[in-house]
């Protein structure tokens, strides 16, 4: 019975498919009363004054809340998980992020007032009759602006707008002089536009309080509904963790945007606990454009130097970085460590430093969005790469296999130490990328360029050889560079006492399928059908703990915490055997769902060994009854999935819209328990790196308004804007967890976006264009060439 | 996503509705397929007091051949145009535009008559009325009147119906023996709508050009007819050179609309390269 490695079908699509799913806003209470946030329409402005007079006078209007409300019951604003240095040492800039504004709005979206009533309509037509006086201010929402003196100021306390800065790698001095000695330097422009993360289903939350236990229950669309609990209940509302209950029930999608804990959580749990009466809040589209934590938004000045053969020589990146108006839960690290420690990228390159400057804007805050500073850090190196061949006049393929770092199993040799503080596990990136290459069949590609060339059609290629760091993290190195938190795993295995096995996982599923693939781990290392396992995850109160899902972690961090307890019961399960079998406990084997005295035909199954624990009647003395065992998993260094990507596009000549022809996704994302999820999680990621390069990006105006707030304006990648992917993997496991297995959720995003940007350029070759802004969108693409 | 709260009426027939809309006066909106209308009452853009839901009426919603002319109940909808077989002859560009609109779901809710009655300039079916030399059919409490498409697209979500109007019927002459044609769209690529549509109808007769009708949508604050691409590639033969520089002023004397996806200059740009396209498909 093996089920790792098989395609099995999702457990949880029946539910999906047939309309049953159970998501936050399907949560009907009895008495539940309905909230809308009134939200500014201004990026930047002074509140003179509020009028809730005739709103509070409205049908159906219960209570109105403002945020003198909320300031007066003493409660805090909304904390930040991680902290980041300046370079001298100081503290970054934390200013205050309260629940509902007093004095000023800071983006557009930002939460005024906060209307509940009977009926969602009635709440959203009493916000209508709020009269807020606003004095307009001036907005900036460029990161690199915002650091110029004369800049509006975001807030007060951190002048020139800026967080902090931050710096990584070899001395800046060497790195200077490593490009000083180059025969050739590549220097590019770049801007890794902000997106919006455009989870299908919008953030919801419903608060609820009951007098008489004291008990609060939040149903919130959470990827992490234990670190929401600990943040809401410690630092925000100061009410007692264990009389908190969060669920997080079925969850449509996250992308990074629902591991944060967000205001209007705080918000419904607080406003319950005043009226007495469950309370929900559901963001409409608008407001999920407005107010969920985009991703990316970096300005970057990036140079590489080589030698005359080619040999990268060093790597200077100045990066400003945009926050947005306030800090979200993990905003400083995901430009710091989640990408300045990626700057390496498969290459040997012997000098790298990085200056970054983190900066406050009037815009929505800025968090993870999948992949989370490793696209932007691929972004840069890829872009580089491919503009400094056309450069040298070299192939990009032979200049990648003159700098691949060689392969190493992380086993037999040792892993690679970067000079941006990592230390890769195990990596194959020369096989990798020879696999993509046979797959796209170059030699050819070339020939047929030329021609179609010859015919005034112009075809191009790009490449990506990425690494991203995943599985995060050991919590004493997080901790180290600033993590306010552990980022270990739980993972609870109870074995039921007829052999059927409840798992309890903090790594929470939105999308990922854990309740197949954790099942399928499960159900072989027990040797039992998959039908007897169950995957819960989701509910403080029946989840011991949870760190939650990002980071491509779930299976290499959360898995492993499964397998440690599934040790455990198996070594309990011997002692159980050794007895009924009347055997020393050396000598008994546990293989297929069931105990064997090695050697011989006497056996114990497993749901035998499971009635015993519970029914301890003929019991090994000394040994508690049950099987049911918790562990926590700490993994001892990050993994490291890597992968080729190549785009093949052609560029429409009248109209500059590009077509993507051909997309070749090659992915060591280590061992894989279910390659159809690991596809599905491949092509998702490709859909929206591709998206990054082609389609997507939020425009701010210079007043700081979100101009393409809605589907008929911001543009998502489509099912036909996309070719049938060709994708294949190579398996090099990861030496340092039991499943050796790497992660899958981000690759997509993080290879594909510089492959297609560096295909566009390629067949912009004639046209002596080598770097344009993202979204490659039709227009840029045909001013550029007819300039 | 929470519209302002309105009443709801439905009508069982064309006089039903036409009462309804007398009774109720400016408050009203009608509703038919609503994949317009809907979605900016939740945007509370527009408020009507009251809904009168046409799209249950069954003797708006056909297509039948007119003898000189292919006649277009108001309540047909996209998906209707696309699969019908009434559109040859010179009439491919109705059906090509259908499947062009929305996506399925959209195309079997949405109505040729509610498109047309709303206006988007960006919408595809102007630019196909107005090739077509169509007639729009409408009726209100003054009686029966039928409107040359020439006429009855005014600007900028503007058409010449009148309040207490609906329209009942679009008619659309059959184009002469020879004729051919195509619409061709540059698509707006978030909404899908158009940045340029366009429409042509190309009759020719023993190698060149008789008679050439093109419609343009997406470019200006309304649709329009580009009468001097007509004009010009009247009599021609239409090779590629002579159809390149006919289409050159396909967006002379608009005012061209500009936004984040095509400014002016690319938009006139577009508007050259797609009058083209759909000559070219059309000859």
């Amino acid at each position: 019975m093996t089920y790792i490695g098989k395609s099995v079908k999702r457990v949880e699509d029946k539910r999906f498919i047939t309309g049953k799913g159970n998501y936050t806003d399907d949560i009907v209470l009895p008495g539940m009363l309905h909230a809308f946030i009134l939200r500014s329409p201004h990026a930047h402005a002074r509140i003179n004054s509020i009028d809730i007079s005739e709103a509070e006078k409205a049908e159906g209007v219960v209570k109105i809340y403002t945020g003198k409300d909320i300031a007066e019951s003493g409660v805090g604003g909304i904390p930040t998980g991680w902290q980041v240095n300046f370079k001298n040492g100081d503290t970054m800039k934390e200013p205050p992020h309260p629940i509902l504004v007093t004095d000023k709005v800071l983006h557009v979206g930002d939460n005024i007032a906060c209307v509940i009533a009977e009926t969602k309509q009635q709440a959203k037509d009493a916000s209508e009759l709020i009269e807020v006086d606003y004095e307009l201010l001036d907005a900036v929402s460029n990161p690199r602006d915002a650091a110029a003196d004369g800049a509006p100021l975001v807030h007060d306390d951190a002048p020139n707008n800026i967080c902090f800065d931050w710096e990584l790698g070899n001395p800046k001095e060497e790195v200077d002089a490593a490009l000083e000695g180059a025969h050739h330097i590549t220097k590019l422009e770049l801007r890794n536009q902000r997106v919006v993360p455009n989870a299908i289903e919008p953030r919801c939350a419903i608060g609820q309080y009951e007098d008489s236990t004291g008990k609060y229950t939040l149903y919130t669309t959470s990827q992490n509904p234990h670190l929401t609990r600990l943040l809401m209940t410690a630092f925000v509302l100061g009410i007692p963790e264990h009389k908190v209950r969060v669920v997080a029930p079925d969850v449509g999608g996250g992308f990074g945007s629902k591991i944060y804990h967000y205001a209007e959580e705080a918000m419904m749990i607080w406003a319950s606990q005043r009226i007495g009466r469950p309370i929900k809040w559901t963001s409409d589209r608008s407001e999920a454009f407005m107010t969920d934590a985009h991703g990316r938004d970096h300005v970057t000045t990036a140079e590489m130097g080589f030698d005359k053969d080619g040999k990268i020589v060093g790597l200077r990146v100045n990066t400003h970085a945009n926050l947005g108006a306030y800090l979200s839960t993990f905003a400083p690290a995901v430009p710091t460590w989640l990408h300045g420690t990626l700057l390496q990228g498969v290459y040997t390159t012997p000098k790298i430093h990085i200056d970054l400057v983190a900066t406050f804007t009037h815009t929505t805050p800025v968090d993870a969005y999948r992949g989370a500073g490793r696209p932007e850090a691929t972004y840069l190196l890829e872009r580089l790469m491919d503009t400094a061949a056309l450069e040298m006049d070299m192939d990009p393929t032979e200049l990648r296999f003159k700098n691949f770092i060689p392969a190493f199993d992380g086993v037999e040799q040792e892993g690679y130490t970067t000079q941006v503080a990592l230390q890769y596990d195990s990596g194959n990136y020369e096989t990798v990328f020879k696999r993509a290459l046979e797959m796209v069949d170059y030699d050819n590609f070339r020939k047929e360029q030329e021609e179609a060339r010859k015919n005034g059609k112009y075809l191009g290629i790009g490449f990506s050889t990425y690494i991203e760091a995943c599985g995060i993290a050991p919590s004493a190195v997080v901790g180290a560079l600033g993590a306010r938190a552990g980022l270990y795993e739980v993972g609870q295995v109870r074995v039921q006492p007829t052999g059927k096995v409840s798992v309890f996982t903090g790594a929470h599923s939105h999308g990922q399928g854990h309740e197949t693939t954790f099942a399928q781990v499960v159900a072989d290392r027990f040797g039992i059908p998959l039908e007897d396992v169950e995957i819960i995850h989701g509910d403080s109160d029946s989840v011991a703990f949870g760190m939650g899902t990002y980071g491509s972690r779930s299976l290499a961090v959360g898995g492993s915490a499964i397998v440690k307890s599934i040790d455990k019961i198996i070594e309990k399960g011997n002692k159980i055997a050794a007895h009924k079998l009347e055997a020393s406990e050396d000598d008994i084997e546990f293989a297929e769902g069931k105990w064997t005295v090695k050697g011989t035909d006497k056996s114990i199954g497993f749901g035998d060994v499971a009635l015993t624990a519970y029914v301890p009647h003929d019991y090994p003395e000394g040994v508690e009854p049950g099987l049911d065992f918790s562990s926590f998993y700490d993994p001892a260094n990050f993994t490291y999935p890597n992968g080729a990507h190549i785009a093949v596009v052609e560029v429409d000549k009248d109209t500059g819209k590009v077509t993507l022809k051909r997309f070749i996704a090659v992915d060591d994302v280590g061992n894989v328990i279910n390659p159809m999820i690991v596809d599905g999680q491949i092509h998702g990621g490709l859909a929206q790196g591709i998206g990054q390069a082609l389609h997507e990006g939020a425009i701010y105006d210079d007043f700081g308004q979100l101009v393409n707030a809605s589907y008929m304006d911001y543009t998502m990648p489509r099912a036909d804007d996309l070719p049938s992917f060709e994708i294949d993997r190579i398996e090099t496991p990861c030496p340092h967890n039991p499943l050796g297995v790497k992660g899958a959720g981000e690759a997509g995003a993080i290879g594909s976006t510089p492959a297609v940007v560096n295909a566009v350029m390629d067949a912009l070759r004639p046209h002596g264009i080598k770097n344009l802004e993202m979204p490659l969108t039709p227009e840029r693409v045909w001013q550029a060439m007819q300039s | 996503m929470i519209p302002a709260k309105f009443d709801y009426e439905r009508a069982g027939s064309v006089d039903e509705a036409l009462t309804m809309l007398a009774q109720h006066g400016d408050s009203a909106k009608i509703l038919a397929g609503g994949h317009s209308l809907i979605p900016a009452m939740k945007l509370r853009l527009n408020q009507p007091g009251v809904l009168i839901d046409i799209g249950r009426i069954k003797e708006l919603r056909y297509i039948k051949d007119g003898g000189d002319h292919v006649a277009i109940g108001a309540g047909a909808t996209h998906d209707d145009i696309l699969n019908s077989d009434h559109f040859g002859g010179g009439l491919e560009m109705w059906t090509e535009a259908a499947g062009m609109i929305g996506d399925p779901q959209v195309r079997h809710k949405g109505t040729l008559g509610g498109s047309i009655a709303h206006a988007d300039p960006a919408a595809d079916w102007p630019a196909v009325l107005l090739a077509s030399d169509a007639t729009i059919v409408v009726k209100g409490s003054g009686g029966q009147r039928e409107i040359a498409s020439s006429d009855f697209f005014t600007g900028f979500y503007m058409t010449d119906l009148q309040d207490g109007e609906l329209i009942l019927e679009i008619r659309v002459p059959k184009p002469p023996a020879g004729s051919k044609s195509s619409y061709q769209k540059f698509m707006q690529p978030a909404s899908r709508f158009a940045i340029v549509g366009c429409a042509a109808v190309i009759t020719m007769d023993g190698g060149s050009c008789s008679r050439a009708r093109v419609g343009m949508t997406g470019v200006a604050d309304g649709p329009y007819r580009a009468t001097n691409v007509e004009d010009a590639l009247t009599g021609k033969s239409l090779d590629e050179g002579a159809v390149e520089s006919a289409c050159a002023d396909a967006a002379e004397g608009q005012s061209v609309m500009s936004d984040h996806f095509a400014s002016e200059g690319y938009r006139e740009h577009l508007a050259r390269v797609y009058a083209k396209r759909a000559v070219m498909a059309a000859s």
